[in-house]
């Protein structure tokens, strides 16, 4: 029976890379506008506006604060409600979006106030503006700190996107969860599903890892 | 939708709410403990100077790592049953959830032991202190300060994470918002109660966590 299901399985393989493919639809898209708003949002949080500091804080703490599943099903059960009808696939974008955001909002705030004061002060006393300031003295700098707990969210990001399974986004969980019902061998099937999940997520947690290192080497030579 | 937010049904469904809220309360707390139990086990094996030891350790940790809980649960909760292994849901649950966190917290515990510089422990050999000795009076105190604060993060996400055991159909928070949905249609009232009550939670904890930044921290002795 084992190697019956298990042929059935090998059988379905090109439904799981369909799978694959809306997760990293999903995963890939939000990571360009998470990242994007993020690092947007990371300048303003750790610039001098206190009234939009705030504003993004309780942002933060909010997304943070409150499970992604809910997150989803708040923007897909209640945008709708308000006049903004969404597709699954756009509600999945939009939520896992706004989660990166956030996150990497923190992630580059921090960074840019691991720069020392000085640093800002030479540039200001050398004549550079504010922008000139961020593009060429900060944000180098910070890009240091940034880097490996950036790519760290990228991670955790992608373990996320199998929560938008929920609302019946086809993502590998979603497959996974599908062929369960017609195979019944749990540890084979979502061993599968883990097995395309480490494919994505083991390379990037070791590209993490490297750049702590490298990026630590770099602070003690300097 | 929202001029009409009816706070009637969600004052009815109060009694449910709060069945829910603790319900998601001794679920986490029930992981928690067993986590960092697990996390400080799975952190020793991997520390171990046997690679029989250490192997087991490193893959347990590197493959929770690299895929997402979603899977995980689906994984225990599709494939215990195939096994012959029937348990109630919330003990799947509780066992995936155990498990996912148990791998962050031994990657915790040993980014805070190795952390420890190694002076302190050559200082501590060379004072004739024995291994349990070193650990007991030099490396754990020290490393305890300085994983207060990852370890109370990954306990909000441990009560975030938790909103997924409603898709194996078990009763929590998030469960208490689709019930509302389910029966009323009134996804607004439901899933914004839900998001409010993990609110709090977080709140709670993350005050716990800049309260004991400020008191349970020790100064790095060095």
């Amino acid at each position: 029976m084992w190697s019956f299901y298990f042929h059935e399985l090998m059988r379905s393989l090109p439904f799981f890379m369909k799978g694959v493919w809306m997760t990293v639809a999903v995963a890939g898209l939000s990571l360009i506008a998470g990242t994007i708003i993020g690092f947007i949002c990371g300048i303003m949080r750790a610039g001098r506006n206190k009234i939009l500091r705030a504003v993004i804080g309780v942002w933060v703490d909010i997304v943070r604060g409150t499970p992604f599943l809910v997150q989803i099903f708040i923007i897909f059960f209640i945008l709708p409600g308000i006049g903004i009808e969404l597709d699954a696939f756009s509600a999945a974008v939009i939520a896992l979006s706004n989660l990166s955001a956030s996150f990497i909002c923190e992630i580059v705030a921090g960074g840019i106030l691991s720069v020392p004061k000085g640093q800002r002060e030479a540039a200001t006393a050398s004549g550079l503006s504010q922008y000139h300031q961020l593009r060429f003295i900060v944000l180098p700098q910070a890009m240091r700190t940034v880097l490996p707990p950036l790519v760290g969210q990228y991670v955790l990001s992608i373990k996320d996107s199998s929560v938008v399974s929920a609302i019946g986004v086809v993502d590998i969980t979603r497959v996974g969860w599908f062929t369960v019902q017609r195979i019944p061998e749990g540890i084979m099937v979502f061993g599968l599903v883990g097995l395309l999940y480490f494919a994505i997520c083991y390379p990037l947690i070791n590209l993490s890892g490297y750049l702590e290192r490298r990026m630590t080497v770099m602070t003690i030579r300097l | 939708m929202l001029e009409n937010f009816n706070f009637r049904v969600i004052w009815e469904y109060m009694p449910l709410y709060g069945q829910c809220f603790f319900a998601t309360l001794w679920l986490s707390a029930l992981s928690l403990i067993g986590a960092v139990l697990v996390g400080i086990l799975a952190c020793s094996m991997r520390l171990s100077q046997s690679r029989l030891l250490s192997w087991p350790a490193g893959i347990y940790i590197e493959s929770i790592r690299s895929t997402p809980l979603l899977a995980q649960l689906y994984f225990f909760y599709f494939g215990l049953p195939s096994l012959g292994i029937m348990l109630p849901e919330w003990v799947t649950g509780v066992f995936a959830l155990t498990l996912n966190s148990g791998a962050y917290y031994a990657e915790i515990i040993r980014s805070g032991i190795q952390a420890i510089h190694f002076g302190q422990i050559e200082a501590g050999i060379s004072s004739g202190l024995s291994y349990f000795q070193r650990m007991r009076y030099i490396v754990l105190p020290q490393a305890f300060g300085m994983t207060v604060r990852p370890m109370l993060g990954q306990a909000i996400v441990l009560v975030k994470d938790s909103s997924l055991l409603s898709l194996i159909s078990i009763m929590e928070l998030t469960r208490a918002g689709q019930l509302l949905t389910s029966e009323r249609f009134m996804p607004a009232e439901g899933f914004l109660t839900t998001a409010a009550f993990y609110l709090v939670i977080y709140y709670l904890l993350k005050a716990f966590s800049n309260w004991s930044e400020k008191r349970l921290i020790f100064k790095e002795a060095f």
